[in-house]
């Protein structure tokens, strides 16, 4: 599917999300891109269309890939589908992130 | 770490999942000094699955456990569907069999379950560490000597580290026990939790009462004809409702993994069964789908991997949670053979494998399905064209119109050749039977 359509697929999610208890680490993104201009390269964009929880969107204006680290399920996904290995993924520091009350 | 603790155990466990959590459970019984390092909040609190936990298995490490476990409901009746978009082909089974105590699974949530296990780890001497992430397995040549956690100090020695960290196995790679996970190797999968009355989930689903839960796996339109598998499990008082797909099928699919979530639960038969629901959680995870083939090196000179991080699932038959436990326990009685041995070599801790391979059918299992995901993959019109092409065949002979039967019989045989060649057939058949059998 086109990446540019993922808003319009994933509506409702804001809702479900809000739902998850996050332990936000605000000092820093767990998730980094290695080398921005492949993302520019890259046609599938297959980080935005895999995400469960839409941690990423292009930003038209600036051109480059928006990490929203704080929504991130930590599943996984997006390293793995990338083509270009191009995403530092690590989980997020000891007690941050995701924090499941069902499981 | 907190300054009165050692730095020094007989057994790191990386990891308090089910595999973790057995692992250091039987470990601190038999007198290890054993720690478990876990990035949670607590024991749980990271972890997801379906989730059906099988009873033998579990009970071969913790004994008797259902008698107060949190467990939901336990499975006495198991369905599978298959789904077209506007009707569904059921086979359901239901034994008084399953009901006889103990049952043969229940279903669970992980979280309450998770602690739960935690809890007997830590009653059983294993000390458990939260808020931690391990960041690098500390090696001193071709030994694995410890850990380093994302904390001053944060260094931990023993002899041997038990790596239960899951299907993102960070570690294992570390080590080179383990390649990058391809887009085959696993599935991306989206659960909700919906919440209901216990009384509307037992009439809803014909459950006798508290004791009595089902589970539905859901094929062909549940997933929009890719490879994988929506479920629909029932707990005491909410829905495990998900749907999961290889990462491999999902590039041209035209779903994210949310509005294929979303589309499952407006699916006329579905859409009933969640009416009046409440959303309680929503969650992802990935389920480790390379099998036998993609399996790691599963244990080195004092190092030993267990569960997901293993790749010990059976996609085919939805298990993982029971392969997860075995090698949790096999991993840890290797680990006491090896303290008593005083030698923590690759020579003995390969006598987990062996263990793992004489007194559970995982890898058994697993050598038997090695093809299964592959050969999905090869036969598309397994969960797209033979799902409709039932359908509309088990509708036609039902219908009741002007129509001889015969005629029916073989306008269904003209459409299944239209759909599918004698020949495709045939080789959707053999090659099953070759992958499957």
């Amino acid at each position: 599917m086109e990446y540019q359509n993922v808003k319009e697929r994933n509506k409702g999610l804001v809702d479900a999300l809000y739902l998850v208890k996050y332990e936000t680490d605000e000092s820093e993104s767990h998730l980094k891109v290695i080398d921005a201009e492949l993302c520019r390269k890259c046609e599938d964009k297959l980080c935005i269309v895999r995400c469960p929880a839409e941690v990423y969107l292009w930003d038209e204006a600036k051109d480059e890939l928006e990490i929203a680290y704080e929504n991130c399920l930590e599943c996984g996904a997006c390293r793995i589908v990338c083509p270009f290995d191009n995403i530092e993924w690590r989980y997020p520091r000891g007690g941050f992130g995701v924090a499941y009350k069902f499981g | 770490m907190a300054t009165d603790v050692s730095n020094k155990f007989d057994v790191i466990v990386v990891g308090a999942g089910l595999a973790g959590l057995s692992a250091a459970y039987t470990c601190a019984r038999a007198g290890l000094e054993t720690i478990v390092i876990e990035r949670g909040t607590k024991p749980g609190t990271k972890n997801v699955m379906g989730g059906v936990l099988y009873t033998q298995p579990t009970a071969r490490v913790f004994p008797e456990f259902w008698k107060d476990a949190p467990v939901e409901r336990p499975v006495l009746e198991q369905g599978a569907w298959i789904l077209t978009k506007d009707s569904v082909i059921k086979l359901s089974y239901r034994s008084q069999r399953f009901a006889q105590e103990p049952p043969n699974a229940f279903t669970v949530l992980r979280v309450k379950l998770d602690k739960y296990f935690a809890d007997q780890a830590e009653e059983a001497g294993a000390l458990i560490i939260c808020e931690t992430l391990v960041e690098e397995v500390l090696t001193e040549g071709e030994r694995v000597i410890g850990v380093r956690c994302g904390r001053p100090e944060g260094e931990l020695y023993a002899p041997i580290v038990i790596l239960a960290e899951g299907v993102n196995s960070e570690l294992t790679r570390q080590l080179g026990m383990q390649t990058d996970l391809k887009p085959t190797d696993a599935a991306s999968v989206v659960k909700e939790i919906i919440r209901l009355d216990r009384e509307v989930i037992e009439e809803r689903f014909n459950l006798s009462g508290p004791d009595d839960g089902l589970t539905i796996e859901m094929y062909g339109d549940a997933t929009a004809g890719l490879l994988g598998t929506g479920f629909l499990y029932t707990n005491q008082d909410s829905l495990s409702l998900g749907v999961g797909c290889l990462l491999s099928q999902l590039v041209d699919c035209p779903h994210t993994p949310y509005s294929m979530l979303q589309r499952l639960k407006q699916h006329p038969m579905i859409a009933p069964l969640i009416e009046g629901g409440e959303s309680g959680e929503y969650m992802s995870h990935l389920i480790p789908e390379g099998g036998y083939n993609r399996m790691p090196q599963l244990f080195g000179h004092g190092v030993l991997v267990v569960g997901d991080a293993a790749m010990l699932v059976n996609g085919v038959h939805r298990e993982g949670s029971n392969h997860a436990l075995l090698s949790g326990l096999l991993a840890a009685q290797t680990a006491v053979e090896a303290h008593e041995k005083g030698d923590f070599s690759g020579r003995v801790l390969s006598h987990y494998r062996a263990r793992l391979l004489e007194e559970t059918p995982t890898l058994h299992d697993l050598r038997k399905y090695r093809n299964a995901s592959t050969y999905m993959e090869r036969h598309p019109a397994v969960l797209t064209t033979y799902p409709e092409l039932a359908s509309d065949a088990i509708y036609e002979m039902l219908k009741v119109d002007d129509v001889p039967k015969r005629q029916k019989q073989w306008e269904i045989v003209r459409m299944a050749l239209r759909a599918r060649s004698l020949t495709g057939m045939a080789w959707d058949a053999i090659d099953g039977a070759r992958s499957m059998l």
